[in-house]
């Protein structure tokens, strides 16, 4: 299936979804595991380490927001990419900053499509749920 | 979103590394919000603080040769000649304060150090287009001014400081500017506090939301409207508001309100249940912070008024942050004598949200700023909040009873 989105920032990249339904704030993930710590979230006790990142939105002011995402790239425990619903001012400086791909506004709404686990591949404005190499490499 | 010519050749790196980066955030701003096409700023305000990721894109813009085309003002880390002598700090938070005084110095930036450049030296006049970070900062120099800016972050403002320009999107358009929700306010609003309570209250409410305000006092002080803009943006994330008879766009708008806004009612008793649940009740207190935002000249004259000549308690620390230019006339008037001889700190270029404050991690202050308490209970201090008068009435005290 192929989703069409807007890149806002960053390459084309694949890898394993990880879906949250609610929104987040990287400063409430531990930067040397990636487990995101908030309680009672979707996400709780799951590591965002080189995951495409699915959630509705970020939340949280740009100094936390940047700093968690900061804190997690030094450790190499960033997401790989990040597909939000919507994207925010904070959320865009975030990736940006620390150079993670980000993509928003997909024809679907893929928090409720995508399990934990799916193979994405993030490629120009389209988003493809697929195989494993399937797409990137022809 | 349209480029022009020569800021394709930005985005291409044609000028540099630094300003390519700036670029590239900038158009996927602009490219989340849909925005037509940039435009010219005239001026930006970056809140610098000393973070790690703050600080890692100051440094990469540095480098790759930017610097700020505009007049471009920058918030308080924190004081190394004041606090090296006095407060404890590792070797990394020194170098990281270092770091990023000589990146934004290299940037070309105004090492101004404070967070309220919209009463002091980087103000707007109605009308300007600017990229202001600092949550304080948009609500007073939409409101109060008059001018435009988004609710930016820190990397975003310092991206607009660079290139001189904005995307062309939210408060910079007249639509936009419009209230969306009604807030009838009966409630006697007297000084700061009382305005920052309110803030607090509508915030919370309203979220992103832009309040007009009706039934407030006809000649506020700049103090109350500091502290109303920047407890709107603390509770919630208004960029902006109108009150009835006081800020100036309302009225010069046909339809200041929205059709079908909400109205909302706030009395003394909503505004006593929101304090209540912000503020601690009581007990022993280490610290009194005051200053967040910074306070101004006004305000020093205030406290030194308050203490009289009385001396604060032996167990209690009492700072007052504020800009060095108004830190420099309270010595010069006497002021600051009064407030030094009482065993007061007035400190310039310092924000509450530093580590130059973990000595009083998990004890109790007093303050009277909502911003205050909130950022610094993710630090571990608890408050009571209250107004100027209390705070200083406790730390002579050593208590609040």
């Amino acid at each position: 299936m192929r989703v069409r989105a807007k890149k806002l920032f960053g390459g084309d990249i694949e890898g394993e979804a990880l879906v949250s339904r609610d929104p987040i704030n990287f400063y409430l993930a531990d930067p040397e595991t990636g487990v995101y710590l908030e309680k009672n979230h979707s996400l709780g006790g799951k590591s965002l380490s080189g995951k495409v990142l699915i959630i509705p939105s970020g939340k949280g002011s740009s100094v936390v927001q940047l700093d968690g995402l900061y804190q997690l790239a030094r450790h190499n425990n960033a997401p790989r990419a990040v597909i939000a619903n919507v994207a925010d001012a904070v959320l865009v400086s975030a990736c940006v900053v620390v150079g993670v791909t980000l993509v928003h506004k997909p024809e679907k709404d893929l928090t409720r499509i995508l399990r934990d686990g799916d193979w994405v591949i993030i490629k120009g404005d389209d988003i493809i749920l697929g195989e494993r190499n399937a797409v990137l490499d022809h | 979103m349209y480029l022009t010519k020569r800021e394709e050749r930005i985005l291409e790196g044609e000028e540099g590394e630094g300003k390519r980066l700036a670029m590239e955030l900038l158009v996927a701003i602009g490219e989340a919000f849909e925005a037509e096409r940039l435009i010219p700023i005239t001026r930006a305000h970056v809140a610098t603080s000393a973070q790690e990721g703050d600080t890692y894109w100051a440094e990469r813009l540095a480098k790759g040769g930017a610097r700020c085309a505009v007049r471009t003002t920058t918030n308080p880390p924190w004081d190394y000649d004041f606090f090296s002598r006095i407060a404890e700090l590792t070797e990394y938070e020194i170098s990281l304060l270092h770091r990023t005084v000589d990146a934004y110095r290299r940037l070309g930036a105004v090492l101004s150090f404070s967070c309220t450049p919209y009463v002091l030296d980087n103000v707007p006049s109605f009308g300007e287009h600017v990229a202001f970070s600092e949550s304080s900062a948009p609500p007073y120099v939409n409101s109060v001014l008059g001018a435009r800016t988004n609710r930016e972050g820190s990397p975003s403002a310092l991206a607009s400081a660079v290139i001189g320009k904005t995307p062309y999107y939210g408060l910079h358009i007249d639509e936009n500017r419009r209230a969306n929700v009604v807030v009838k306010v009966e409630a006697s609003m007297e000084g700061p506090f009382s305005y920052g309570l309110l803030g607090i209250h509508v915030g919370e409410i309203v979220g992103s939301g832009i309040p007009y305000f009706r039934g407030l006092p006809r000649n506020p002080s700049k103090e109350e409207l500091v502290y109303l803009g920047a407890e709107l943006a603390t509770s919630g994330s208004v960029a902006m508001y109108h009150i009835e008879g006081v800020t100036p766009e309302a009225a010069l708008m046909e339809e200041p309100v929205e059709s079908g806004a909400e109205v909302i009612e706030v009395g003394e008793e909503d505004l006593r249940d929101t304090l209540e649940r912000w503020s601690e009740s009581g007990g022993r207190i280490s610290s009194v912070i005051l200053g967040c935002p910074h306070y101004t000249y006004e305000q020093l004259v205030e406290v030194a008024r308050i203490l009289g000549g009385r001396r604060i308690h032996p167990d209690v620390d009492l700072y007052i942050l504020t800009s060095r230019h108004a830190l420099e006339m309270a010595r010069r008037s006497g002021v600051l004598d009064v407030i030094e001889r009482a065993g007061g700190r007035v400190v310039a270029d310092t924000c509450i949200d530093q580590p130059v404050f973990r000595k009083y991690e998990g004890t109790l202050g007093c303050t009277d700023s909502f911003k205050n308490a909130y950022y610094r209970t993710r630090r571990g201090q608890k408050f009571v909040i209250m107004d100027v008068k209390s705070c200083i009435e406790a730390a002579i005290r050593g208590e609040v009873r």
